[in-house]
């Protein structure tokens, strides 16, 4: 028996890839296995090299698996630049009518599309493939088919001859596989639950969290991989005193958050890296009127275009420092899907708490995937708003050496918002003196986020593996296999990026080493640590694609020895 | 600032056109508060970068709220303010520069949004504030610090500007008529939609227009403003265009476009009335994608 089913759809954009994955997946959920998926496509609506890939199993996972167990094609360009992810042993499934496999020892070939067509169901050729992979592996055919009733069951009159068309295009899967007479090892049947769990999309949990967190105005421009979430906010922002916007650009959408939180509401943008860079200008204002807003940057392959749909975490050394002048933007950034949750709602906080700009540093391989969490416990939301002046301080809005009372406009204390230099009751001055007084309360403010969590394993270690963002995942489960080869490398991981938690800081700057696998060339967060005082070292790659657990064992592992 | 305030250190030269823009803001809020009994803390005065900009910190009496932000984002800014708070009033303040060349690209969008809001724009042909550099609405041929050889692209007509955009009230004054401009700015105000008063604001440094708009007899100079007949019809597009297409400046309501207008915020409002949407908790979004097994 395995634990692991590794499934990957490959053809082209539009061929249904991606959603066979996800399929797949949400199937497999629904009969009671854990499961994560990534996606990886090019910038068109269709065509190009798309693949989706599933993992399905019995025990919690971190990471879409690094090599496959059955690989999906749907042409000849897309076995031939998959077939090295083929783990040995694993099976192909393939598109007959596209391409031939002369050794068909291990493939299985199918003329799925002309027997969709036949079947009077053309649409239903992803679903044969999926048939096909369930009989091979060894997962329940009943629970498919019990999901296929379940997702097209729609109230509509045609409900059941799609079903039906469906459940028929299934068996003809199964059917094939049978005849080729190949299979892999049965899958482990499902574990149970006793807790809750819900299927989610990270951009659904980064959304969702933010509306736990009280978000109110969401403005935002379609920018890939981040147009999910301002559609998800479109569809279910949608109480009477809500506001979601599609801006006419995000020097438009940054403008706009500027005045939204300024006017006293909870705002929040959803952007990629070329939107970031947009916004500077915007974020300095935010910073200097002291004006609370969230922007959620998914981050893409940079610069300029770069990689639109593809994951990279080259974003944090804008993302801290976005625009001209002295300021250090907060910066959280999720790791895993459950995280992304809560991330939104501490970002929320962490705005109104000291009054001025966050960003929370998704990436399209969070924001995309989609996996089995357990609910959150909404029990645990803690909900913090700015402290709103009462009028005391009259239009003294910058008076102090930290956050003061914001007034809101209808309310007492008027004073002018500025982003030039300005005095305490906003207007605006050169005086030497007044600017260092003002520049040092707008960093003194930053210490009241000094209460971000860390995890800290094998602290005893004096080289320890710090991942932050997506990276989370596949660095975790390779300390996890090196931890059971009894490896001598310690874990530390927090969200919290800047400020990072003191504590955390002073422990890692007892290491020896802090290797820190990043996905970008420069090494963004190892340097901002050597800036810091730590001796970091950045394990890097920049395909575009995660890192696989056993690249980065083996990375770590050499690192570790070589010291 | 309700009184002089000793830190702060900006000056408008002497002369300078936003005096009267000031004060005609001052008339045309307290007017505004009185006849609705409203309190001055329901305005903000959104400035843009610019001399123009400063007016925001130089009101006096009663204080609104202010926001002074970054180069040509007004429009924007305004648009945060009032998508989430209809309750408040909002006005913008900008420039030639700040609103016709840095911000023109957020004109359309908001007047096709008919965001409730009224823009003055204090146009003086000039970049002051940088000391004299040419503006959109600098005449061709002449010579500044960035146009050597005299300016070479065409005066910009920003009133044809404005309507192409879709803005859909129009009114232009000068800001020497101080009763008049407060006049157009409370009406501005109390139209339901996206609203421009333009106002021609000399800039007596670097670019003095006073004499060429209200003419000088003595130097043979023909006024360039005119007050607009009582025959034109502001309801009529065609009229409005016939209007501003030649290079005098007509003072007056331009244009008012017929038939209801209902701002942007109201049309959202309706919409979701609608089409019956609420609020689903995140509890019942979660609960929707609760896995059943």
């Amino acid at each position: 028996m395995s634990k692991n089913l590794v499934v990957r759809f490959a053809g082209e954009g539009g061929q249904g890839v991606v959603g066979g994955a996800e399929l797949m997946a949400q199937a497999a959920a629904q009969g009671g296995y854990h499961v994560l998926t990534f996606s990886t496509f090019p910038s068109q609506i269709k065509g190009g090299p798309a693949w989706g890939q599933a993992r399905i199993s019995s025990e919690p996972i971190l990471t879409p698996g690094d090599y496959l167990d059955v690989l999906v094609c749907q042409n000849q360009y897309a076995y031939d630049t998959n077939l090295p992810d083929l783990r040995e042993g694993g099976l192909v499934v393939y598109n007959s009518e596209e391409f031939e496999i002369a050794d068909n020892s291990r493939a299985i070939g199918i003329a799925a599309d002309r027997m969709a067509r036949e079947a009077g169901n053309p649409l239903a050729s992803t679903i044969i493939m999926i048939g096909a992979v369930a009989q091979a592996a060894g997962v329940s055919v009943s629970a498919l088919e019990a999901f296929i009733e379940k997702r097209w069951t729609r109230g509509r009159a045609s409900d059941a001859a799609i079903i039906q068309g469906n459940i028929n295009a299934l068996r003809m899967g199964v059917e094939e596989a049978k005849k080729a007479g190949l299979a892999l090892e049965d899958l482990e049947a499902a574990p149970s639950h006793d807790i809750p769990r819900v299927m989610i999309r990270g951009f659904e949990a980064s959304a969702l969290g933010a509306m736990a967190g009280g978000v109110e105005s969401f403005i935002g421009y379609p920018i890939s991989p981040a147009t999910t979430m301002l559609v998800y906010m479109e569809q279910n922002l949608t109480g009477a005193d809500k506001f979601v916007g599609q801006a006419s650009s995000e020097i438009e959408a940054i403008a706009s958050l500027v005045g939204a939180g300024f006017s006293g509401r909870k705002v929040m943008t959803s952007t990629a890296g070329p939107g970031l860079s947009l916004m500077g200008e915007g974020l300095g204002l935010a910073w200097m009127a002291e004006i609370p807003l969230v922007i959620v940057d998914v981050q893409r392959g940079g610069p300029a275009t770069g990689l639109p749909t593809k994951t990279e975490q080259s974003d944090f050394i804008m993302a801290m420092n976005p625009g001209h002048g002295d300021m250090s933007v907060p910066v959280i950034a999720p790791g895993t899907t459950e995280e992304a949750f809560w991330a939104s709602i501490a970002a929320l906080n962490w705005a109104e708490r000291y009054q001025g700009p966050v960003i929370l540093l998704s990436e399209a391989a969070i924001a995309e995937r989609a996996q089995d969490i357990p609910m959150p416990d909404l029990s645990k939301v803690k909900v913090e708003s700015r402290t709103v002046s009462g009028g005391a301080m009259q239009n003294r809005r910058y008076a102090g050496d930290g956050v003061s009372p914001f007034p809101v406009p209808g309310g007492p204390g008027a004073y002018v918002a500025n982003g030039s230099e300005h005095d305490e009751q906003g207007d605006t001055t050169h005086l030497p003196d007044i600017h260092v007084t003002m520049t040092n309360r707008r960093f003194r403010k930053l210490e009241v986020l000094n209460d971000g969590t860390f995890e800290a394993e094998g602290t005893g270690a004096d080289i320890v593996v710090l991942p932050w963002g997506g990276s989370k995942g596949s660095a975790r489960a390779a300390w996890e296999q090196l931890q059971a080869e009894g490896v001598k490398v310690g874990w530390y991981y927090t969200m919290f990026l800047n400020p990072l938690p003191p504590t955390l800081l002073a422990e890692l700057k007892t290491k020896k080493k802090v290797l820190v696998p990043e996905l970008n060339y420069m090494g963004q967060l190892a340097g901002h640590l050597r800036s810091l005082g730590v001796n970091a070292e950045a394990i890097t790659q920049y395909t575009g694609l995660p890192f696989k657990v056993s690249d980065l064992k083996a990375e770590i592992s050499r690192r570790v020895q070589g010291q | 600032m309700s009184k002089r305030n000793p830190l702060y250190d900006f000056k408008w030269c002497p002369g300078c056109g936003d005096f009267g823009v000031k004060v005609a803001i001052e008339q045309a809020l307290a007017q505004r508060t009185a006849e609705r009994g409203d309190s001055i803390e329901k305005t903000v005065i959104v400035a843009g970068i610019g001399c123009s900009g400063n007016l925001v910190h130089l009101q006096e009496g009663p204080q609104p709220f202010g926001i002074h932000g970054i180069h040509g984002r007004t429009l924007p800014v305004a648009y945060g303010i009032k998508s989430g708070r209809p309750d408040l009033n909002v006005l913008v303040v900008s420039g030639d520069g700040d609103f016709l060349s840095i911000g023109a690209e957020h004109i359309g969008p908001q007047a096709r949004r008919n965001l409730d809001v009224t823009v003055v724009v204090m146009d003086n042909g000039i970049y002051g504030l940088t000391k004299g550099q040419a503006s959109p609405t600098t005449n061709v041929d002449v010579v500044t610090s960035t146009t050597r050889y005299g300016k070479l692209d065409e005066k910009m007509n920003p009133y044809l500007f404005f309507l192409g955009a879709g803005v859909g009230y129009l009114n232009s004054q000068m800001s020497s008529r101080v009763k008049d401009l407060a006049a157009a700015i409370k009406a501005a105000m109390d139209y339901p939609g996206f609203s421009i008063v333009h106002v021609q604001s000399p800039c007596t440094t670097y670019n003095d227009t006073y004499a060429l708009l209200k003419g000088d007899e003595k130097q043979g100079i023909e006024p360039l403003a005119f007050p607009i007949p009582d025959s034109h019809d502001p309801g009529d597009l065609i009229a409005a265009v016939n209007l501003v297409r030649t290079n005098r400046i007509p003072i007056g309501q331009i244009y008012r476009r017929e038939g209801e207008s209902v701002p942007g915020h109201e049309r959202l409002a309706r919409a979701k009335v609608n089409a019956g949407v609420g609020q689903a908790s995140v509890e019942e979004l979660l609960t929707g994608m609760l896995i059943t097994a």
